[in-house]
């Protein structure tokens, strides 16, 4: 079979997998969401934790509830690195220096696992498991939690009440993520995956690291958090071993984005206005994965980086699935892409990170540009916008507004500040254009939370810990508090009668709107740094 | 700021329950489950032909080039306009030109550029072909047998050809001499 012919096979495999997939799990996340039964071991864990399942939270109350777990989530992260020596099995690797330190604590907390370590000699693994593996469950169910918030705005009314933090926040851990990461890290076991607590394992006289890995391999895809417990990631073949476990840990990354919009679709009452969101990220993805699959075909040294199990198909494949989720976790060096190649798996987080994005922020992100997008077409109409039977008032569309462009002025901001600064050109591996896509692609990557990198470029400098860390929590948090702040007024509102004037929200014409909205927002903030680097890159 | 302390308190209560069933009791369960038989070496890496390190002199086949510093790996990051890894590129063409005694345009794109990892197990058919001379008159066995035993190590589709196992490849070359 040729290389082409087995990479869209792939592809074939993955939708049709997601296709059967998405509907029954979508559903069951809906149940997860709206249950009013509580299990027995949850009912352990708010005794302990001191919380009453069954009071409901103010939007405020909600995000409060966000940022103080995460604040603590972030200490104690930090902590429990700065403590490694005291621990078992650090194998010698010492206390984790104060900057990376907080750097990773930022990284993980935020769901973006941003790496600036080498884990093989940094992290032991008592840390990997009480304190990586942990973040990467609970980041991902934070996210989870806020964006089923957002969609009880839509779906309640003449309410102040949001629902409960803590629990969103254990059912999203304890009913989703753990049991089908438990069932996919024996899967990946099963592949060639490794699962030792031992340091290292002799090959023909040469020490290559071990760690466990099959049980954060598991979540660091489904999460969308993408930290390698190992350097290369899932391109090193104890993460990643061969075609199957690739195909495996593409579809984890995609399954819980992509259900979500059907989750969306059961909770609001209307699939179709599930669908058209799917579709819209669907679209996008297919065209950027199209992008990069030509680009890496036809480049100058299309191996280089790549690993010959997955050749370009399957690195093209990874690479613009991680990045259009929001996972960062990567099969091949992205610095070694072309020019085309690399500036497509930055454009996917340039959209935001909404094709399909993280769990749970994807469909946050991806709800907030639907606001814009009908907020839009209310301008050219002068008609008062509505979506899914809310109004779009003034208070709703500045909480979207706000949220949007958190992203591009932390994002532009640190890179412009970056790129002037005298120290950044030591940090770099490579000349020229290709240079600032690594700063760019830096900031991108932590600004949207995504956590992959043009791994070239040194970010341990103390500027480069610090301001990604900032841009890390900053394109976290900002949007999250105002989607919660935008998802306590809708949900404040009665519910506005359909109209001959509404914009109707679940067909083609709303999907080339909203999609039209994604690439033209992306494009406005960002075409005059694109063109210096990856689209300079590319036309040399 | 009272509530936020409150909201704080809940959180951290709330993270160290989950950090006893996420961080704890979930690998345990993941490392007690690749105990049984059949995953077990998997989960150890017994034996391991996943990974491929270089070995010391011509009896061996050699792996793709390595940007990794072990234990650790990596890949070199290099752009395919940087100029300087241009000439690291060229001179590792001549090199393994050199060595396998053939003209430089036969050395395959695998043979010159390092992998992701810097430990890929694989290399094309026609780097293990380019590399079979050498390797039987070092080992003092027939061309014909060592081709044998490349075709008895290809493996993987992905990429248009079947590649080869270096690492099994050259385990079978042990067991031979």
């Amino acid at each position: 079979m040729s290389s082409t012919g087995a990479g869209l096979l792939q592809v074939g495999v993955l939708l049709v997998a997601l296709a059967v997939v998405h509907r029954p799990f979508g559903d069951y996340m809906a149940r997860v969401y709206t249950s009013a039964e509580h299990t027995g071991v949850e009912r352990a864990v708010y005794r302990v934790a001191g919380v009453d399942p069954d009071s409901e939270q103010r939007w405020s109350a909600y995000a409060l509830g966000v940022l103080g777990f995460s604040f603590v989530g972030v200490v104690l992260l930090y902590v429990v690195q700065r403590a490694q020596s005291l621990l078992p099995w650090d194998f010698g690797r010492g206390n984790v220096p104060p900057a990376v330190a907080f750097n990773t604590a930022v990284s993980f907390v935020t769901n973006t696992n941003w790496q600036s370590y080498v884990p093989e000699t940094v992290m032991g693994h008592s840390v990997q498991l009480i304190g990586l593996t942990v973040q990467n469950f609970v980041s991902a169910a934070v996210g989870m939690a806020v964006a089923v918030a957002l969609v009880r705005g839509f779906t309640r009314h003449r309410t102040d009440r949001l629902g409960n933090f803590w629990v969103d926040l254990t059912r999203g851990v304890l009913r989703i993520l753990l049991p089908v990461a438990f069932l996919f890290a024996i899967v990946l076991v099963a592949t060639g995956v490794v699962m030792s607590l031992k340091s290292g394992v002799d090959v023909d006289g040469r020490t290559v690291a071990l760690a466990p890995v099959a049980s954060q391999e598991a979540i660091k895809e489904l999460g969308t958090n993408g930290g390698g417990v190992l350097n290369a990631n899932s391109a090193h073949p104890f993460e990643n071993p061969n075609a199957w476990s690739n195909l495996i840990e593409v579809f984890l990354l995609l399954v819980i984005p992509v259900s979500l919009t059907r989750t969306f679709g059961t909770l609001v009452g209307d699939r179709r206005q599930g669908y058209v969101l799917l579709g819209v990220m669907g679209v996008l993805w297919s065209a950027v994965l199209t992008v990069i699959w030509a680009a890496e075909a036809h480049g100058l040294r299309p191996l280089e980086g790549k690993e010959l199990r997955f050749g370009v198909p399957g690195s093209a494949l990874f690479a613009n699935s991680t990045t259009a989720t929001s996972t960062g976790a990567v099969n091949s060096a992205h610095d070694s892409f072309t020019g085309l190649g690399g500036g497509g798996a930055l454009l996917n987080m340039l959209f935001g990170e909404m094709t399909p994005g993280g769990v749970g922020t994807g469909l946050y992100s991806i709800l907030v540009m639907a606001v814009i997008a009908v907020f839009l077409a209310g301008l050219m109409v002068g008609r008062t916008p509505e979506y899914l039977g809310k109004k779009l008032g003034r208070r709703e569309v500045t909480a979207a507004a706000v949220s949007i462009l958190a992203m591009p002025t932390v994002l532009l901001l640190g890179a412009g500040v970056a790129a002037v600064l005298p120290s950044t050109r030591g940090a770099l591996n490579n000349p020229g254009a290709h240079g600032l896509s690594e700063i760019l692609y830096a900031y991108a990557s932590a600004s949207n939370n995504n956590g992959s990198a043009f791994a070239g470029l040194t970010a341990t400098g103390d500027w480069f810990q610090a301001s990604l860390g900032v841009c890390m929590a900053l394109g976290r948090f900002v949007p999250v508090i105002a989607v919660l702040a935008l998802a306590g007024s809708l949900a404040a509102q009665q519910k506005a009668p359909v109209t001959a004037g509404t914009l109707p929200t679940t067909g083609p014409l709303f999907g080339t709107l909203l999609t039209g909205s994604i690439v033209l927002v992306a494009a406005l903030t960002f075409v005059p740094a694109l063109a210096l680097g990856p689209i300079a890159e590319a036309l040399q | 700021m009272n509530a936020l302390v409150r909201q704080t308190l809940a959180g951290l209560r709330v993270l160290l329950v989950l950090t006893a069933i996420t961080g704890v009791l979930y690998p345990a369960a993941v490392w007690g489950v690749s105990r049984l038989p059949g995953l077990h070496a998997n989960a150890e890496a017994v034996d391991t032909t996943l990974v491929a390190v270089p070995r010391e002199g011509d009896r061996w086949f050699v792996p793709r080039p390595s940007a990794a510093t072990l234990p650790a790996s990596g890949g070199s990051n290099k752009g395919e306009r940087n100029t300087d890894y241009d000439a690291v590129v060229a001179e590792r063409r001549t090199e393994v030109a050199r060595r396998e005694g053939v003209t430089e345009d036969r050395v395959p794109q695998d043979a010159v550029t390092a992998s992701a990892s810097g430990l890929d197990p694989l290399i094309s058919t026609a780097y293990a072909d380019l590399q079979v001379p050498r390797v039987a008159r070092a080992n003092g066995l027939g061309e014909d047998r060592v081709r044998e035993l490349v075709a008895e190590h290809a493996e993987g589709r992905w990429s248009g050809a079947p590649d080869v196992n270096v690492t099994a490849l050259n385990r079978a070359i042990d067991t031979e001499g």
